[in-house]
């Protein structure tokens, strides 16, 4: 085919997907590395690009210890409790004892902050949130990186990484394609911070037809972080943790604002109170440990967001569904009805435009709630995502191997959805991690850590060969048939989308199954995604448009089969209402209080599995209300 | 749909194409105009919508459950730093005007100059600080938290 080949040489740092953590990375990249060469690919357009192009209207990780709020511990511990205890620590506690510095310059740079009008702090949401008008929260965020990089290559989707071909288990740069022209790039660089993405679209979403963009994470979140790490052999770590949303039905609007700021709470469709009465059962499966009402009641400590699901779920089955969001109370204050529709604009427009369609006025209606399919990132209430190295202060052994947030590839680099184990860090800290990511990427090569690279024309040849395929294989065997879609020799993208929303819902815990699984599920389900993988060798691209789906899927394939694995290795229900391992019904701190951690053998495919110790900085005991509870024997 | 494009007023420049996030906006090559070419891949982000000089984009719910009748109208103005909604429910008996700020500086400034900036120091550089820090993280001359700092140790295993 007729595309170029564009090489751009010579790069220090280059950011592979620039939604909040690559804009972090390459703000900072500068600061540190004056004189480097720092460059962006990116897939779409950085100024609406990644999860926050619609905007937001919160940020919903803020210390607050300029106002003497919270203590970075006090984050580590609200993650922990709310992921079941599987955190690593080391990295939460870094993220959040930095993630202040971000915000304040956001303010700096533009970002409107809500501010209470009588303490002159930041308007909380809720402990941890803090309102903005953040409409243009990724423009103003994209305006530091753009003064920060040396190129911006917009519109080119990145494919695989490049390796050294000197040096086993090195990164050298990436290699891609412009969505628009065509051509081929190759960015040969000393290192990579991938901030390219979680993964919407893997499971089968509840919407049909048109709908199915209508995800909770953005439809162009197709797992790229996950597919490149994982391809280049990098391991990873609780990729089993898929996050399931409880959302207004069908919009998936937020219900942050609504439960925290509005004071809206939810009821069964005959109007009773429903969570409680799931929890004792619950608390036998989970362990007080994890499940406490009262200890949560009186203290800060919050229900797991899992468990919480978990009691949705079960009354919808029991027949009293739907669960709504009582909203008629706080709506008849007209300020906070305007907050209820600002929180939708700025964030999730969708949501109203689905309410003035059918004419759900939250003043005189309580509207609908839902679960919805399952999501696998890294950066909201779960922590999907690379195995990195901690911070050099804070990280036990086990966790440091010489520079933050660098995954165990050398040179290749995590931030935002891309580093696992670091939940609850959101927009703020996303861009904090990749801050973190590319100060530690500029002293790894200062340390000589990138010398001697060595990328060989044969390598960058196959990829051409590889990434094109797609296009190829269309254009060989399109004439076979008279028109339309149906091929013997090829399936289209979507297609093949199809095939693996249809089996990761099936047989991995989608909300087609009741979000359930076991061991025998998971063994039919592998042996499917291993013909699937063989299919996809034969994925057909009409166009450059279908050719960025078709590497989109490839991605999304890569992060669903690390899911398989890692939900196959996990043999216990550690988040109910998340998902379940209908064979391991309970949760087992006995064998599973540890990290699962993943390796896929880049050149043979076979994945390694294995346990990592859990490290905690904090004890409950520094939580001093809870200490007295226990203290008085209620715990 | 989620997105579509008027017919009248869409010229065919081309902003919706460049800002898509989605890359599903793109150009009928015979009416020369834009479209929306993969609606069930369309987040209704109305970043499009948002970009569109002529205002010749607006948003259908999708058609899997939303009814037909409805508006979500939106203008936004970077100069006068603002978002400008209107709301109209199928039924007509909701009618919302909607206003909010995008920025509180002129677009564009606040941002650093970076590569100007001082230097940092070796000393510095050895540290846990990112740019701005430790001064930034709680706008006083605070230290930089650790796990020593804050009374902590890390321990191994199921303990809390």
């Amino acid at each position: 085919m007729g595309y170029k080949t564009i090489i751009e040489d010579d790069i220090d740092i280059l950011v592979a997907g620039a939604g909040l953590g690559g804009t972090g990375a390459a703000f900072e990249a500068r600061y540190w590395g004056k004189n480097k060469k720092i460059v962006i690919a990116e897939k779409a357009n950085i100024d609406r690009s990644g999860a926050v192009a619609q905007g937001l209207y919160a940020i919903n990780c803020y210390m607050g210890t300029r106002f003497g709020e919270n203590n970075p511990e006090d984050h580590v511990r609200y993650a922990r409790i709310d992921l079941m205890g599987m955190v690593r620590e080391d990295l939460a506690f870094d993220m959040a004892r930095h993630v202040d510095s971000a915000v304040h310059q956001f303010e700096e740079w533009g970002l409107p902050i809500m501010k209470n009008a009588e303490t002159g702090t930041y308007l909380r949401e809720g402990r941890w949130q803090i309102m903005i008008h953040g409409e243009s929260y990724k423009p103003i965020v994209a305006e530091a990186a753009k003064n920060s990089a040396d190129k911006v290559f917009n519109r080119v989707c990145v494919t695989h990484l490049l390796m050294d071909d000197g040096k086993d288990n090195r990164v050298a740069g990436a290699v891609g394609f412009n969505v628009r022209t065509g051509n081929y790039h190759v960015f040969k660089s000393k290192t990579v911070i991938c901030g390219a993405g979680g993964a919407s679209n893997i499971f089968k979403p509840r919407s049909v037809g048109e709908g199915a963009g209508r995800v909770w994470y953005a439809p162009w979140s197709s797992g790229s972080a996950y597919g490149l790490m994982i391809e280049a052999g990098a391991k990873m770590t609780q990729m089993e943790n898929r996050i399931v949303l409880a959302r207004f039905k069908d919009g998936y609007g937020p219900v942050g604002a609504y439960f925290l700021h509005l004071k809206t709470y939810t009821q069964n469709a005959y109007g009773d109170e429903y969570e409680s009465k799931w929890f004792p059962e619950l608390q036998e499966r989970v362990g007080k440990e994890y499940l406490d009402p009262e200890a949560s009641h009186a203290t800060h400590r919050p229900i797991p967001t899992c468990l919480r699901n978990h009691a949705i779920i079960s009354e919808v089955n029991a027949g009293r569904g739907p669960i709504h969001m009582v909203t008629m109370e706080a709506f008849q204050d007209p300020h906070l009805e305007e907050i209820g529709w600002h929180n939708f604009l700025g964030m999730t427009v969708g949501q109203a435009v689905l309410w003035a369609a059918t004419d759900v006025d939250p003043k005189y209606e309580n509207p609908e709630l839902t679960t919805s399919e399952p999501y696998v990132m890294g950066s909201h209430a779960t922590g999907c995502g690379a195995w990195c190295s901690g911070p050099e202060d804070v990280s036990p052994e086990e966790y440091f191997w010489g520079y933050n947030r660098m995954t165990t590839v050398e040179g290749l680099f995590g931030a935002g959805d891309a580093v696992g184990g670091t939940p609850h860090a959101f927009s703020s800290g996303s861009f904090t991690e990749g801050r973190l990511a590319a100060k530690a990427a500029c002293k790894y090569i200062d340390d000589g850590k990138a010398e001697g690279i060595r990328v060989t024309d044969a390598q960058i040849s196959r990829r051409k060969e590889e990434i094109y395929k797609p296009m190829e294989h269309y254009t060989v065997n399109r004439n076979e048939i008279v028109a339309g879609s149906v091929n013997p020799n090829y399936i289209n993208p979507r297609q093949g989308l199809d095939r693996l929303q249809k089996l990761m819902d099936e047989y991995c815990g989608g909300f087609g199954v009741n979000y359930m699984t076991n061991d025998k599920l998971l063994s039919i389900g592998l042996k499917k995604m291993a013909i699937l993988g063989e299919d996809l060798d034969k994925v057909a691209a009409e166009d450059i448009h279908e050719l960025l789906r078709a590497w989109e899927l490839k991605h999304r394939f890569l992060t669903s089969e690390s899911v398989f694995q890692h939900t196959m290795f996990r043999k216990e229900t550690r988040w109910p209402g998340y998902y379940y391992r209908g064979d391991a019904m309970k949760l087992d701190d006995d064998n599973w209080h540890v990290l699962t951690v993943s390796r896929r053998d880049p050149q043979t495919g076979e994945y390694t599995m294995e346990k990592a110790p859990l490290y905690h900085l904090v004890g409950d005991i520094e939580d001093k209300d809870l200490a007295k509870l226990k203290a008085e024997g209620h715990h | 749909m989620p997105t579509f494009v008027y017919m009248t007023r869409c010229d065919g420049c081309g902003q919706c194409v460049d800002i898509c996030p989605s890359d599903i906006m793109h150009i009928d090559k015979t009416l020369r105009r834009a479209y929306n070419i993969e609606p069930n891949m369309c987040w209704e982000c109305y970043s499009c919508v948002k970009a569109c000089p002529h205002h010749a984009i607006d948003v259908r719910g999708y058609a899997d459950f939303a009814p037909l009748g409805h508006s979500v109208r939106v203008h936004r103005d970077e100069e006068k730093g603002t978002i400008a909604w209107r709301i109209k429910f199928r039924n007509g008996k909701k009618d919302m005007e909607l206003l909010a700020p995008i920025t509180t500086k002129p677009w564009g400034e606040g941002h650093y100059d970076l590569a100007n900036a001082p230097a940092p120091t070796k000393e510095v550089i050895d540290t846990e600080l990112l740019y701005n820090e430790p001064k930034y993280v709680a706008m006083n001359d605070n230290a930089l938290m650790t796990l020593e700092s804050n009374g902590l140790e890390i321990k191994e295993g199921v303990y809390y």
